[in-house]
């Protein structure tokens, strides 16, 4: 990168100072218009398809025909403790509470924190669940992710008494789940959150259908 | 604009005889994190495509009135803006695959290929040569991360390193180790 300074004096003469932080001044300026334009003609669209991914995914764990509201925009956060706000959407028909759709972090995968968002009828039934993030490892752990899954499928129609708390755990742990083969610690790790959000649901049930609005939730 | 180098050879250049990706070897950080798929390759590879070509046109009209020492900041803050633009354009245009590969786009502000065709070439040559420069840098980038891509996506099912960063190592170092065979053995012929 040095031939280009190369042909040119090194250190310009003092009278190109100001001039050259002009350039520069004009240069920052392009860049500015530049963002400031491509955000003010995109802004509205990707907030619409961030909306569209987000109710697809809210989708994947609560279906569309049991409610009748926007369960995407009617959200509170918890606090999990850690700073990160998890969002609680909430499914609704003609205003009476249907169904909560929580986001759920199992801290305990193999590698890392797994995301799980679980699916959760008024009476505290499990609808669906599904892993949105993790970092487990590919080929192995990862396998708690793979769409289609029978295994994730299998958490549905659970609830807080089916089977009763004790068996909310791997088999090898004397629960009533399989895991994925060579999978333990993250199969484990996905059970303990999905038990969390339901012990969490039946706790807390009136607090997260409160009406919503913007503050966190304790 | 001395000694001018032809048109053509200014694209073969970037898209083989000097891919950047396999022969300086920079630009390794998305290379290898990203190309575990073709789409996510591929989709990468095209943002990139889209910053060379334009901070190459951008740079090559400027250069003139950028004062040497104040070059690389001018070039970084071009740069940036306009990755945070073609950004903003990817999570408009394909949100989807935006959601896989998005962590990666704002990251092409560090590749240090796109700082490299603007100081080394496009300040150097005209429009029309850097807009070339551009285009075939980015698509031999393109073609790389897609191919390794494509690659490790089908070897991951059988040979699970595939898809790990390790896997990306050997298939890269299997690729370079190819191309300069390739080059030897015509090189006898």
């Amino acid at each position: 990168m040095s031939d280009a300074s190369s042909e040119r004096p090194l250190i310009p003469h003092r009278a190109g100072g100001a001039r050259n932080l002009a350039g520069l001044g004009v240069i920052a300026l392009l860049a500015a218009v530049l963002v400031g334009g491509t955000w003010h003609y995109t802004r509205q669209r990707i907030a619409d398809n961030a909306a569209r991914h987000l109710l697809a995914e809210i989708s994947t764990v609560l279906p569309a025909s049991l409610y009748d509201n926007e369960p995407h925009k009617d959200v509170i956060l918890l606090d999990s403790g850690s700073g990160q706000p998890l969002p609680v959407y909430r499914a609704r028909r003609n205003g009476s509470p249907i169904a909560a759709v929580l986001t759920v972090i199992a801290p305990d995968g193999y590698v890392g924190p797994i995301w799980l968002l679980v699916g959760i009828t008024a009476d505290g039934q499990v609808l669906g669940v599904r892993v949105t993030q993790h970092t487990e490892t590919p080929g192995i752990g990862a396998a708690i992710a793979t769409e289609p899954s029978t295994w994730l499928d299998g958490f549905a129609g659970r609830s807080l008494d089916n089977p009763p708390e004790p068996g909310w755990a791997v088999r090898a742990d004397g629960g009533e789940f399989d895991v994925i083969a060579g999978a333990t610690v993250s199969s484990r790790a996905t059970v303990g959150g999905v038990r969390s959000a339901v012990q969490y649901f039946r706790t807390h049930r009136n607090e997260l259908f409160a009406p919503a609005d913007d503050q966190y939730a304790e | 604009m001395r000694n001018e180098i032809s048109a053509s050879r200014v694209l073969t250049d970037g898209l083989f005889r000097n891919t950047p990706g396999l022969t300086a070897l920079i630009g390794m950080c998305p290379l290898l994190a990203v190309s575990t798929t073709f789409a996510a390759g591929v989709s990468l590879g095209l943002a990139s495509l889209a910053v060379l070509c334009s901070i190459n046109v951008l740079v090559s009209a400027l250069a003139p009135w950028i004062a040497p020492r104040f070059r690389l900041p001018a070039f970084l803050l071009l740069i940036a803006a306009l990755v945070t633009a073609v950004d903003l354009l990817f999570a408009a245009g394909w949100f989807e695959l935006y959601g896989r590969v998005g962590l990666f786009v704002p990251l092409i502000v560090t590749n240090c290929l796109i700082l490299a065709r603007a100081d080394s070439f496009a300040a150097h040559h005209g429009l029309w040569r850097a807009l070339l420069d551009g285009l075939g840098t980015g698509l031999g980038f393109t073609v790389l991360l897609g191919g390794l891509g494509a690659l490790r996506a089908l070897l991951a099912p059988g040979l699970q390193v595939a898809s790990l960063p390790a896997g990306a190592f050997f298939l890269l170092a299997a690729l370079i180790a190819l191309r300069q065979l390739w080059i030897r053995q015509r090189g006898a012929a």
